[in-house]
């Protein structure tokens, strides 16, 4: 099984250890990994922003990288849902159609694909987690509260495989950050109200540290965090799970 | 409404210059939400039921025009008098042609969203014609010289303690009282004359049914009753997707509308409407006013089978900080930002993008709207048609210039991440709303893209 690792612009570019414990969790799983070196982004930040017609040139790079791929894998559920929903390539349909049946988030290849019960990992910490939407709402990576319908958790149940976590609950157990993409900016005070409301949770919580599926919310999280000097920490999801 | 010159970032920046009421708005709307899940949760067959109620909707508005001319013709054999209206100018004159011919002055008018969405009380006001609405929320926000800010909560971005004030003023209740009790017997013994003095009653329509050509109204506080019942007109006002097919299509929706707009299992009024009682006239005033347009927008027809029950807004995490007035529009949240650009595709433009498209408004609607995916498409639409600033359409093009192209998006990410970690006053400043209230990212040494070069290289 070949995988191509597609690793998010700004996760790229802010955040190398959350993508460095992605590619080396997928190995110690034993998997075979290959990161093309000339990936970008996968266009949603043009895309949410109304300029879906101005992506072919990602849609295409995209396309052309990670069609010699058995699965592509990337440790966000926004972008691996962007690239589901969105990546449409003129002349070259069927390897776009292909490439966005062949994605999945992490901890949904890791749930559904590997198919896991065991991981070898330790982070000694209470944790709290935040569903981020498009994973959730998008990918049905967990369970959503506003359906009547049993629960689950992808990203969850492999929180539990880990030794000496303790997953603690939130009151609004899936409520979006504020992040929003450009909204963060172009709507700057709501979304940094919603953020810090999520905060206030999380803190109340007893949470040391905040996990998620999606590095975005957890910037928008951090950046709160850090403005008010507390003590919580985040940490993308890959990390914790390759944590020894 | 005039014409603002805020966009909803502008007016829900101004609504948080308020922390204390974002946090109250915020809290009392997610407490409706929560009553919601709990109802919903009491229904095992919940989710056949949005299904089966979306598969109604889907089959009426596909059908219109037969079902409108069906319920035209049963209403008329029932003795309604029908009136087509194709705008909100045309409603609004029918109203007043009726009102006229009745040698009325005054009204009374139960909750409808179509009448703020036509300006009906403007309208009449101009004329010499006084309206007194007799839902309590919205006789608040007309004593406030305000529109509605939730269409069934139409005064929730209020405290008591200002409807005490209000009250004080107009209805003569002691003052610097907030007790509900006693303001709501206020408005209740004035509102007990306005339904005893006026002879001319308006109210909305929650559902029509073509076959029989009745209506049903919901209302909790029985004023469209009062109101109905004790004039001699009665003008009740539908948009004209409002229809359902048949009588047994009934239940359906009544067991999702106030379930989901307030956990309630039922409305606590919900009252059939059929024929005229003796020297009574009932006449019923079909409005297309955009509906038509929407319906031959194939991406957005489904936005019509929205029964107003405001549980997508109580759901948002942006509504609830941003109150209702910051859309601007009769209708707000998200469900009012997928309807009203096909109302003013300009002076809306702003509304779908207020949200951060998380989705959880299509997880509540109960009849299924993907409203989430309708706010993506008309970011494009709005786009295409020349509605987004120049300024965002060339920063995009050069995101999009950077990010097809490998090279310079490793060059670029690498002089970004330089400059935030040796010159960080550049990007940390008052013109970068990031920086306002969040801190930027502590910047790493070095990219994926350099260290898997570096440790990896030879085996990509």
């Amino acid at each position: 099984m070949r995988v191509g690792l597609f690793i998010p612009c700004y996760v790229d570019q802010f955040y190398p250890q959350v993508a460095i414990a992605t590619l080396e969790l997928l190995e110690k799983l034993g998997v075979e990994v290959g990161f093309p070196l000339k990936q970008t982004c996968c266009g949603q930040p043009m895309a949410n922003s109304g300029y879906e017609h101005l992506t072919g040139g990602c849609n295409a790079l995209f396309t052309e990288l990670f069609a010699e791929f058995d699965y592509v894998v990337s440790p966000s559920g926004s972008c691996t849902l962007h690239v589901k929903e969105h990546l449409h390539v003129d002349g070259s349909e069927a390897a776009a159609k292909s490439v966005r049946s062949r994605i999945y988030e992490l901890t949904e290849f890791l749930t559904d694909v590997l198919k896991i019960e065991h991981l070898r990992a330790r982070f000694p910490y209470r944790v709290s987690m935040h569903q981020a939407c498009h994973g959730q709402r998008g990918l049905h990576l967990s369970q959503m509260s506003e359906l009547v319908a049993a629960p689950y958790s992808k990203p969850e149940r492999l929180l539990k495989m880990v030794d000496g976590l303790q997953l603690v609950p939130l009151t609004r157990p899936d409520e979006c950050c504020g992040f929003g993409g450009t909204f963060c900016v172009t709507e700057e005070a709501v979304s940094a109200r919603v953020g810090q409301d999520r905060i206030a949770d999380h803190e109340q919580s007893g949470t040391e540290y905040i996990t998620s599926a999606d590095m975005s919310c957890l910037m928008h999280l951090e950046g709160i965090l850090r403005r008010k000097n507390s003590p919580v920490r985040v940490r993308h999801i890959a990390e914790i799970l390759n944590a020894e | 409404m005039s014409k603002t010159a805020k966009d909803h970032a502008g007016l829900a920046a101004d609504f948080n210059k308020d922390p204390e009421r974002v946090s109250w708005h915020d809290e009392t709307l997610w407490w409706v939400r929560a009553k919601r899940d709990k109802a919903a949760q009491g229904i095992p067959e919940w989710e056949a039921l949005r299904e089966t109620a979306s598969g109604i909707k889907a089959h009426t508005l596909s059908n219109l025009s037969a079902y409108l001319e069906a319920f035209e013709k049963a209403a008329i054999a029932n003795g309604a008098i029908v009136h087509w209206a194709a705008d909100a100018a045309e409603h609004n004159e029918i109203v007043l042609s009726l009102l006229r011919k009745a040698k009325a002055d005054r009204m009374m008018k139960s909750k409808s969203m179509l009448t703020e969405e036509c300006h009906l009380n403007d309208f009449l006001k101009a004329r010499g014609v006084e309206t007194i609405d007799t839902d309590l929320g919205e006789r608040i926000v007309q004593l406030l010289d305000e529109p509605p800010s939730h269409i069934v909560l139409p005064a929730i971005h209020r405290k008591k303690e200002e409807i005490g004030v209000l009250f004080h003023k107009h209805l003569d209740t002691p003052e610097g009282s907030a007790d509900p009790q006693l303001l709501t017997h206020a408005a209740r013994l004035n509102l007990r004359d306005v339904f005893l003095t006026r002879n001319v009653a308006l109210t909305g329509v929650n559902f029509a049914i073509a076959e029989t050509g009745e209506f049903v109204v919901c209302t909790n506080e029985g004023n469209a009753d009062m109101g109905a019942h004790l004039a001699d007109i009665h003008i009740a006002a539908m948009g004209i997707e409002k229809l359902i097919p048949k009588r047994e299509h009934l239940g359906f929706f009544l067991r999702l509308l106030t379930r989901s707009a307030t956990g309630q299992p039922i409305t606590t009024y919900s009252s059939h409407f059929k024929k005229p009682r003796a020297g009574q006239e009932l006449h019923i005033i079909l409005v297309d006013n955009g509906r038509s347009v929407q319906l031959g927008r194939e991406d957005f027809r489904s936005s019509l089978k929205c029964i107003r029950c405001g549980a997508c807004m109580n759901t948002c995490p942006v509504y609830r900080r941003s109150g209702g007035h910051s859309y601007h529009t009769a209708v707000a949240g998200p469900i009012g930002s997928i309807l009203a650009p096909n109302l003013d595709m300009e002076k809306y433009a702003d509304l779908p993008f207020a949200s951060t498209l998380c989705g959880s408004c299509t997880n509540v609607c109960p009849v299924k709207i993907d409203i989430h995916e309708q706010l993506y498409k008309w970011r494009q639409v709005i786009v295409k048609n020349g509605y987004s600033g120049k300024l965002k359409t060339a920063s995009m093009k050069g995101m999009a210039f950077v990010l097809s192209k490998p090279r310079v998006f490793n060059f670029s990410g690498k002089a970004g991440r330089w400059v935030l970690k040796h010159a960080p006053f550049i990007v940390n400043n008052a013109l970068n709303p990031w920086y306002k209230q969040r801190d930027m990212p502590e910047p790493p040494a070095e990219s994926f893209h350099q260290w898997y070069s570096k440790n990896r290289g030879k085996r990509s």
